[in-house]
């Protein structure tokens, strides 16, 4: 199959490329960029079709790549597959995704990750890359056959969830993945802190009568893998932060030099603890919606670049896990389907540049995770998106391709969308 | 003025106007309760589940009676002898009430909002009976009636409430009602009880007991509750008691004519000595619970008597 898109502004954070440009794809590769290659293409590829897809108006980026997603399957097949996540994740214009290992059994050993892999392939939408556990059933006790998975799939290591709570498990951990090039991507809890927290410990946890997390439930934890890193000489990558504490101390590990990196989500850039004073379950999530001055420097280290990457925490549920009181629902957002517009809203109010905003969604992520994506230079493969970004639309979670309805964001109007995603020159997702 | 609202869910929603009028409500009702015959026909004819999911004693009796004086049909549900053992859910539970067709729920639930997620789903009033640590919206109504029959008023007066206010939903209605009716309302409590930045809510907070009950015109002492030790927040009863209880010598601080609260049960010993329990001169507990039956008959006439 041969694609020419015409017309489109291309921006590609990796090539420091944003001009209005044509890109030609072939063979599930990108055969070339440029301007006006609709003669040539015709000329020299003449007797095979040529699908020619105009694009004025649109923005074109290398496929986005979510690196926090959870599939739930094996094990949690009524809040989504990996067939379901990953129609999810093309509608929502993500290429390609990384999804946690808290599935039942847990990906902490080879016939999962490759069950993961097949079913993947059988689905045939995004690139799917399983996270494996860093211990045995996320337990926090031993260390997983890091070597094996790797040879199995896992392009990184996570106990997200479950927190890592025995530091000296985590420098093993950190020591081994970081000579086998894994990644671990550790999600920052302290779980005596955070013990039967149900959102941000705030003046709003105060009047609603629940039970708070502190922000150092976090804080403490990315101090303690920041010096875990630093004093092995490793590299940790920081799950979903959400505090204004944990933005401070990334950015100082930044500037000492220390190989460490960041994702936040969506929804601790857009929404507040204050949204939970209807008791609405869709609001609970964990790490918890915080303040308004965490939200503030969660955009600030976005825009200074102490946060690298955007990713949704891909977290779907079924009604039964959150149509009940509050202190019994499940935490969790199902995001994949409204990450990109809410992100989209960085650029309005002017946290994040187009490219800014592209490389945190693609290029930043690739990188971390070493995988050779998030990029449009020739030869690589065709994983494209194409973004509309005037269009207007309302969130409607009976529309998601998710299984996972619980959205905080039903009901609210956005601007921008994917309109068209591309895997590996194939569309896999077309909404024009 | 016609009450308006649906449910009561919370001190929070209720305006100074609809406070007044449950308080006047309830006050043409205390009379009942002291007749021979102590049942007037206003409410016959309708339905009132009690469904507590949490145990207790004085609330639900409460309730029972307010609505057997109005000669309403009251049934309780309780948590050990409800479908909640068989594991349904609070809104299967809900739908399947109100299917039958019931007038008031009352609902007793250890999961703070609980109430809301009630009444979102049913068309029956829904009446708070406390929720976690989040509201007892029929507890401060009749502590508001005790204060304004003893004092005449509540406008100006200062209030000391003491104990374990993080876990006590008595404290924060307590708070919204008595503040928003103009008393200056002060805290006292070990570190670990007081919730973070409840100073927001318009409260003076101490450490000491000495500090906050000194020149009070109502002592208000929450219980501790003995379940909640074992969660490592305070590090003894003993320790509590001999810094928090209320006792002889430290009450000598407040105004001459203090009054004394308590929501029960009471631990005697521990946050409150017997011998002030007992002593007329400041307890006044008792009498919060004679309270008790006519605000909850009055809430129970404002929502579903008052419109025919």
């Amino acid at each position: 199959m041969k694609l020419l898109l015409t017309g489109a502004r291309i921006i590609d954070p990796a090539q420091n490329m944003d001009s209005k440009m044509d890109i030609f794809l072939e063979d599930g590769k990108i055969a070339k960029t440029g301007a006006d290659l609709s003669k040539s293409v015709k000329s020299k590829s003449s007797g095979e079709i040529t699908k020619i897809i105009d694009l004025a108006g649109m923005i074109l980026v290398p496929g986005l790549i979510d690196m926090h997603t959870h599939l739930r399957e094996p094990g949690f097949e009524y809040k989504e597959t990996i067939a379901s996540g990953a129609a999810a994740a093309v509608a929502g214009g993500f290429t390609s995704i990384a999804c946690m290992p808290n599935s039942n059994p847990i990906n902490d050993n080879r016939s999962v990750t490759e069950f993961i892999k097949r079913k993947a392939i059988e689905a045939s939408l995004a690139n799917v890359y399983p996270i494996g556990a860093i211990s045995k059933d996320s337990a926090g006790v031993l260390l997983t056959e890091f070597w094996d998975l790797k040879e199995a799939g896992i392009i990184a290591l996570s106990d997200d969830g479950k927190p890592v709570m025995d530091a000296a498990l985590m420098r093993r951990a950190l020591e081994y993945a970081f000579s086998l090039q894994l990644p671990v991507i550790s999600h920052c809890e302290d779980t005596n802190l955070s013990g039967g927290g149900q959102m941000n410990e705030s003046y709003y946890s105060t009047i609603l009568g629940l039970s708070g997390i502190p922000c150092i439930a976090e804080e403490v934890m990315v101090a303690r893998d920041i010096l875990i890193a630093e004093f092995t000489k490793t590299c940790v990558h920081i799950a979903h932060v959400s505090t204004a504490g944990s933005v401070g101390l990334i950015r100082n590990a930044k500037k000492r030099g220390l190989k460490v990196t960041a994702e936040t989500a969506p929804h601790y850039f857009t929404l507040t603890d204050e949204a939970l004073q209807n008791y609405n379950t869709n609001f609970k999530v964990n790490p918890p919606l915080r303040s308004e001055k965490d939200v503030a420097a969660i955009k600030e280290g976005l825009s200074d670049g102490t946060i690298d990457v955007i990713a949704c925490d891909h977290a779907p549920h079924g009604r039964t896990d959150k149509e009940v009181e509050f202190e019994y629902a499940a935490n969790g957002i199902s995001g994949l389907e409204t990450s990109l517009s809410l992100s989209l809203n960085l650029i309005r109010n002017k946290t994040l540049n187009w490219p800014e905003l592209i490389a945190k969604m693609s290029v930043n992520p690739a990188r971390i995770l070493n995988l050779p994506k998030g990029t449009l230079a020739a030869g690589t493969d065709a994983d494209i998106t194409v973004i509309d970004p005037l269009i207007k639309w309302t969130v409607d979670v009976k529309a998601f391709r998710s299984r996972g309805k619980n959205s905080p964001f039903h009901g609210r109007e956005m601007q921008g969308k994917a309109i068209l995603t591309i895997v590996g020159g194939e569309i896999k997702y077309d909404g024009r | 003025m016609k009450f308006e609202k649906k449910d009561i869910l919370g001190i929070k929603d209720l305006s100074i106007d609809e406070i007044n009028l449950i308080l006047e409500t309830a006050e043409s009702f205390l009379e009942i309760s002291t007749r021979k015959i102590k049942k007037v026909p206003t409410l016959r004819g309708k339905t009132i589940i009690n469904l507590f999911y949490e145990a207790s004693t004085r609330t639900r009796t409460s309730f029972e009676i307010a609505g057997k004086r109005l000669s309403a049909d009251t049934i309780n549900i309780s948590a050990s002898t409800s479908s909640v053992v068989k594991g349904e859910t609070l809104i299967d539970t809900a739908r399947n009430l109100e299917a039958m067709n019931p007038d008031v729920i009352v609902l007793r639930h250890s999961a703070a909002g609980a109430p809301q997620l009630l009444a979102s789903l049913v068309k029956q009033s829904i009446i708070n009976a406390g929720d976690g640590a989040h509201e007892h919206p029929s507890q401060a109504l009749l502590d508001m009636m005790t204060i304004k029959e003893h004092k005449g008023k509540i406008s100006g007066l200062k209030v000391a409430i003491v104990g374990d206010i993080g876990h006590s939903r008595v404290a924060r209605s307590n708070i919204y009602g008595l503040s928003s009716m103009g008393a200056h309302v002060v805290l006292a409590g070990p570190a670990m009880m007081l919730p973070r930045d409840i100073e927001q809510m318009g409260v003076k907070v101490f450490s000491r007991i000495e500090d906050a009950i000194a020149d009070a015109d109502v002592v208000m002492m929450l219980r501790i509750q003995l379940e909640r030790q074992k969660q490592n927040i305070f590090p003894s009863l003993r320790e509590y008691a001999q810094h928090y209880c209320l006792n002889r010598k430290n009450i000598k601080l407040a105004a001459k004519d203090v009054i004394v609260m308590h929501p029960g049960p009471i631990n005697r010993g521990v946050e409150i000595s017997p011998d002030i329990a007992d002593d007329p001169s400041y307890s006044v507990i008792l009498d919060q619970v004679n309270k008790g039956v006519a605000v909850r008959m009055a809430l129970l006439y404002l929502l579903i008597g008052g419109n025919e």
